[in-house]
């Protein structure tokens, strides 16, 4: 099976490796970031797609980033896209609801209070959301098994 | 070496002069990444873009870590074995959309992950404390079940 994994940079990226790097070893995992730095990191021996970044701050990029992810979907076919944010996240779980393909959203450990903004969209369209505390799961919609600092 | 971070999203001024102030009145070396502020950094050294590998480096020998609340730098400090201040981006300075940062803080607080400064008063304070020590150790990956319960998921569909 063939995962695509999307994060923006920084926190949401390294939330992201911490979960998808020990399932390198079952699965085919395809990485997406807005770090062109990322591709040349020595510990990452996986295909990487550079993608543009946007938050809700200069979101009339959103479509264009959606578009740009639909084309990627398109050419790599994953089974899964799994994601932990944040804006362009959203947009990938949204490209590949539109082809079809099976969505996980991991909201970010940052977001203790309540799930965060694209998390909150994110988990009507999401076949799976996870949040990283307790308390804020409660219902099937919404699960906690564990946060990223392991 | 004190390596200061502050992300790469907006401008944090204010954690900047705070610690080329403290730049000013310490004989350590003082390292402060941050990029496109107001402020005119006059005593320590400032670099604006580096890769991640020398970020990691960076980190790497830093006595002591001062950021924002970001996951990524708590995390890399946990990670690193680092001593870690965090110092919260506040909205109403215009540093980040909301006070998530804050609300981080408290909780890496209570689970004695880092310490945490809200004012320049708490964070020279900090700075001059010679018993600062890593306060946690973290392995490269999540918990297991939480990757467990995704391998799970995925594996079912």
């Amino acid at each position: 099976m063939k995962l695509l994994a999307v994060a923006s940079k920084g926190g949401h990226w390294i939330e992201l490796q911490r979960i998808t790097r020990s399932l390198e070893k079952e699965f085919e995992v395809v990485y997406c970031s807005t770090h062109s730095g990322y591709k040349e990191m020595a510990d990452l021996n996986n295909r990487y797609y550079n993608i543009s970044d946007f938050s809700r701050w200069n979101a009339w990029r959103i479509l264009s980033g959606y578009v740009e992810m639909l084309k990627i979907i398109r050419s790599e076919k994953p089974d899964v896209l799994i994601t932990t944010g944040a804006a362009p996240g959203l947009t990938a779980l949204m490209a590949a609801k539109t082809l079809g393909i099976r969505t996980i959203w991991i909201d970010t450990i940052a977001s203790s209070r309540r799930l965060s903004a694209s998390g909150r969209i994110a988990m009507h369209f999401a076949d799976r959301t996870y949040t990283q505390w307790k308390e804020l799961s409660g219902n099937k919609k919404v699960v906690y098994a564990g946060t990223i600092f392991g | 070496m004190i390596f200061v971070t502050t992300g790469t999203q907006v401008p944090f001024d204010r954690l900047v002069m705070i610690m080329d102030k403290f730049a000013s009145v310490t004989g350590e070396e003082v390292i402060i990444q941050a990029f496109n502020g107001k402020y005119k950094v006059k005593k320590a050294k400032v670099v604006q873009f580096i890769s991640p590998d020398e970020f990691d480096e960076m980190f790497q020998k830093a006595r002591l870590i001062v950021a924002h609340a970001g996951i990524g730098t708590i995390v890399t400090a946990l990670e690193k074995e680092k001593p870690l201040i965090v110092f919260p981006r506040l909205a109403k300075y215009g540093e980040h959309r909301n006070n998530h940062q804050v609300d981080t803080a408290v909780k890496m607080r209570q689970l004695n992950y880092v310490y945490v400064a809200d004012t320049e008063e708490e964070l020279f304070q900090l700075l001059s404390d010679a018993n600062l020590h890593p306060l946690a150790k973290i392995g490269r990956d999540a918990s297991r079940d939480l990757i467990d319960s995704v391998r799970q998921f995925i594996i079912g569909i």
